[in-house]
């Protein structure tokens, strides 16, 4: 029972960098800004929420840190894109590239340096409840934000008036703008809410997931988190779905690789066979599962077009020049 | 005007200027709307209609020149603020939002917070009570043109505006679906609104308008009172010339003619789910005629304009044929090859690819037809034959440019769309199939590029024409067949076509259709 409790946990500690880095994008997405420094902004929250954390001895103060930076990083994007109206594309991809490098050059002399590590949450009676306790009542902080942020997201963008007005403009930004609404504007917000996600996700990396800096850390999870955006429809849930599924895959697949076949040489043909088989395949493979069935599970599940065009938002990437 | 009457008026406007880096697209306008009044600004494509009202909407900032409203000078800097003082508009291009439904589009311009479903009542009242029913949870990429404007009617009815801006607004609607517009318009006159109402229709202003102000190339060119001006007279101060009517030579011996164009039982599925599927249509236009397809906005006709041009092949190589060749595998070169040309409904990006010069958009569409004059040796291309040919369409269609071979983007749209009919018609193509022709194209340049179209029928080529513009079709068609919900109906020759049969078919009123059903159980809400 218990190796299953420590499983379904890291499923959750490898899956919630990315549900909130994506519901992040999403948001920005949702207001039709194409935000692809995600893997920048991740590894620069990663590398400040590290940093302050172990400079002030407080991992929370890391997590604020990462925050911050998080977000005057997407300001810079912001600021380029919005303002100056540049390529979208373009430009968040050199917010990467700017962003791995920086990262790399700031964090020389923290490679190898003890981090600080977001405490669990411990509630007493409940978290030592067998099973669910650790599961539900046990884990660190951030994990509980990125659900509450699923849900805040949610309301926020189909409940709320502000949250329809992004959406809105994320559907045509030039009748927004005939209608008075102050697309620049919603539009910053959008993208500085990405950047503080991105930021945070980084602060789970370095502070809650493997407690240390090591250059490049975040290993492409910013990219997979906008795979999820699009894959998921730009639906919040869908989000949560697709980051657990891949974060399950990526942890079994870890699980397999480290099976020790000799361990099963007594099991029955039924058992030894397929783990032997699974053993056989190249470890590549084993590796891009989780991508691949990630992949699937979402085209599969948004295969309603009619709900993907209606969630799509249309003017995606396009930079809005007001004339006046 | 003395500035005694200026003062009683709701909104005044004296010397607004507006410049695009050399044009002046408003030159000093003056402009004055009285108190429950419904005035129109008329204007060709161009005249400064749309810059003028964006400025008195907030969309523009006028360079110089000074607004009154209620005798008060103001400064309208946002659509916000025009909203405020109590200025609503319903915009030409609509400001809708496709992937949200009717009410969360009215929430998005109001805003005083209040819940989606209060909203949704609201409007769906206002709606009924005015005779234009709303279904405000309906998705608004799932409604017609004509319901889309009701939105937008509604939205800015429901902002208790004092004056209503109407851009060009009965050019998406079915002869019906306008008298029902012009019945809300005049109880908004008899209920003190001020109405600035924009168009090109002559005959819908002489019957409503109290006053005009006509604009041509950024200035006042004079104030009337329609209802003593003839539509000529209107034409000639809009214009500033005499505008040519379109002669229309009978067409002769068309029984025996061969037909060039056949659609046999052409079916397709819908592309996207807010377009509409092909039903069973069935058509042939013959040498020597002008085959019209009226009917609202969004039937069909895009769909059925890309199945007849081959940007999208059919499954059923017989349900297009060419000059009895079966080309419904074939694209759109392919068809050219066999003599036809294809001029589609969006001018600028489709039509022509905005940011190239005219002659290189020539090429775009004449490289495989012409491939000898402009193209030389080693497949460069000849840039000296494409200038000349350039040349030659600007010449004949009367192309007006500012520079010997600008970028299409800088016409005007009527201009561009000139060149761009003229392009196909210089290759003498024996079919013609054009999607809305004069659309937003101005008087002089519609009446030019419609006496072009009948030449090159009674020339000996098939032309079929797609046009929401009924008056336009009842010049140009030799026949007309109607378009409703991707079905087509049988052709009407245009000795026994009359507006009200056509309107009534563009309405659905075959069997089978329920589209007039709704507009007419205003009760079934209350």
């Amino acid at each position: 029972m218990d190796i299953w409790v420590s499983i379904l946990l890291t499923i959750a500690t490898a899956a919630t960098p990315l549900l909130i880095a994506a519901i992040g994008e999403l948001v920005a997405e949702r207001a039709g800004v194409l935000n692809l420094g995600v893997e920048g902004m991740m590894i620069m929250g990663a590398v400040g929420g590290f940093g302050a954390g172990y400079l002030t001895g407080s991992p929370w103060i890391g997590v604020l840190a990462a925050i911050v930076i998080g977000v005057l990083f997407s300001l810079l994007f912001a600021f380029m894109t919005l303002t100056l109206a540049t390529n979208q594309v373009a430009t968040g991809l050199s917010l990467t590239i700017l962003g791995l490098g920086l990262s790399g050059m700031l964090g020389t002399s923290f490679v190898g340096l003890p981090g600080q590590r977001l405490p669990n949450l411990d509630i007493p009676g409940l978290t030592s409840l067998p099973v669910v306790g650790r599961l539900l009542f046990g884990q660190d902080p951030i994990f509980y934000l990125s659900i509450a942020l699923v849900i805040a997201v949610t309301w926020f963008l189909f409940r709320s008036r502000t949250g329809l007005t992004m959406r809105a403009i994320g559907d045509s930004h030039t009748s927004a703008h005939a209608l008075g609404i102050s697309v620049i504007g919603y539009r910053y917000l959008a993208v500085m809410f990405g950047g503080a996600c991105a930021g945070l996700a980084g602060a789970h990396l370095s502070l809650v997931y493997t407690p240390q800096w090591v250059e490049n850390m975040s290993a492409g999870r910013g990219w997979i988190a906008l795979a999820l955006v699009v894959f998921a429809s730009w639906r919040p849930w869908r989000v949560l779905a697709g980051a657990y599924i891949f974060g399950a895959i990526w942890i079994g697949q870890l699980h397999v690789q480290a099976i020790d076949l000799s361990s099963f040489a007594s099991s029955s043909w039924f058992i030894y066979q397929p783990i032997a088989l699974i053993k056989s395949l190249p470890s590549q493979f084993l590796s891009s599962l989780p991508y691949l069935a990630t992949i699937v599970v979402l085209v599969l599940i948004s295969r309603n077009k009619r709900l993907t065009m209606m969630n799509t938002p249309a003017s995606l990437a396009q930079p809005f020049v007001p004339e006046r | 005007m003395n500035l005694h009457e200026g003062a009683a008026n709701l909104l005044e406007v004296r010397g607004l200027t507006k410049i695009f880096g050399s044009l002046k697209a408003c030159d000093s306008i003056d402009l004055g709307i009285a108190r429950g009044e419904i005035h129109a600004l008329l204007g060709e494509n161009g005249a400064g209609k749309s810059t003028l009202v964006k400025m008195l909407f907030g969309s523009l900032e006028p360079h110089s020149g000074e607004i009154l409203w209620n005798g008060q000078p103001v400064r309208i800097t946002s659509p916000g603020i025009a909203k405020k003082l109590g200025i609503g508009m319903v915009f030409q291009h609509f400001s809708l939002f496709e992937a949200l439904t009717a009410a969360e589009n009215i929430a998005l311009s109001l805003n005083d917070g209040a819940p989606i479903s209060t909203i949704a009542a609201k409007a769906r009242a206002l709606s009924y009570s005015y005779g234009l029913p709303l279904d405000p949870d309906a998705l608004v990429g799932d409604l017609s043109v004509g319901e889309r404007q009701r939105i937008e009617i509604i939205r800015c009815l429901l902002q208790t505006p004092d004056l209503i801006i109407l851009d060009e607004p009965t050019s998406v609607l079915t002869p019906q679906e306008a008298d029902k517009l012009f019945e809300t318009l005049e109880r908004l006159r008899s209920e003190g609104k001020s109405i600035l109402y924009i168009s090109h229709r002559l005959e819908e202003v002489k019957r409503m308008c109290d006053r005009a102000t006509v604009l041509r190339h950024g200035k006042v060119v004079g104030h009337c009172n329609p209802r003593e001006e003839t539509a000529s007279s209107l034409a000639r101060m809009m214009v500033g010339s005499e505008v040519r009517a379109v002669e229309r030579p009978p067409a002769e011996g068309m029984d025996k003619a061969e037909s060039l164009l056949e659609i046999v039982n052409l079916n397709r599925k819908p592309a996207t789910p807010f377009s509409i599927p092909l039903r069973n249509i069935n058509l042939s236009v013959r040498a020597g005629e002008v085959v019209g397809i009226a009917g609202v906005a969004g039937n069909g006709q895009g769909e059925f304009f890309e199945a007849v041009s081959g940007e999208v092949l059919q499954q059923d190589k017989a349900s297009v044929r060419i000059r009895g060749r079966q080309v419904g595998g074939l694209d759109i070169t392919g068809r050219r090859l066999l003599g036809a040309a294809f001029v589609p409904e969006e001018r600028l990006g489709h039509g022509a690819a905005p940011r190239m010069k005219l002659s290189e958009n020539l090429l775009l569409s004449r490289h495989a037809t012409d491939g000898k004059a402009f193209v030389g040796t080693a497949g460069m291309i000849d840039g000296k034959a494409i200038y000349s040919a350039a040349q030659r369409i600007i010449e004949v269609m009367d192309v007006r440019k500012s520079a010997p071979d600008p970028e299409a983007a800088s016409l005007s749209g009527g201009n561009l769309q000139k060149f761009i009919v003229g392009r196909e018609l210089d290759r003498k193509p024996s079919v013609m199939v054009v999607n809305q022709p004069t659309w937003g194209v101005d008087a002089g340049a519609a009446a030019h590029i419609r006496q072009a179209l009948i030449e090159l029928a009674r020339n000996g080529s098939a032309v079929l024409v797609i046009s929401q513009d009924l008056d336009e079709l009842f010049e140009i068609s030799d026949s007309i067949a109607v378009m409703h919900n991707g079905e087509l109906s049988a052709r009407i020759p245009i000795a026994e076509a009359t507006y009200e049969k056509i309107g009534l078919l563009m309405g659905g009123a075959e069997p089978g259709h329920a589209a007039t059903a709704h507009d007419a159980e205003p009760a079934e809400v209350a």
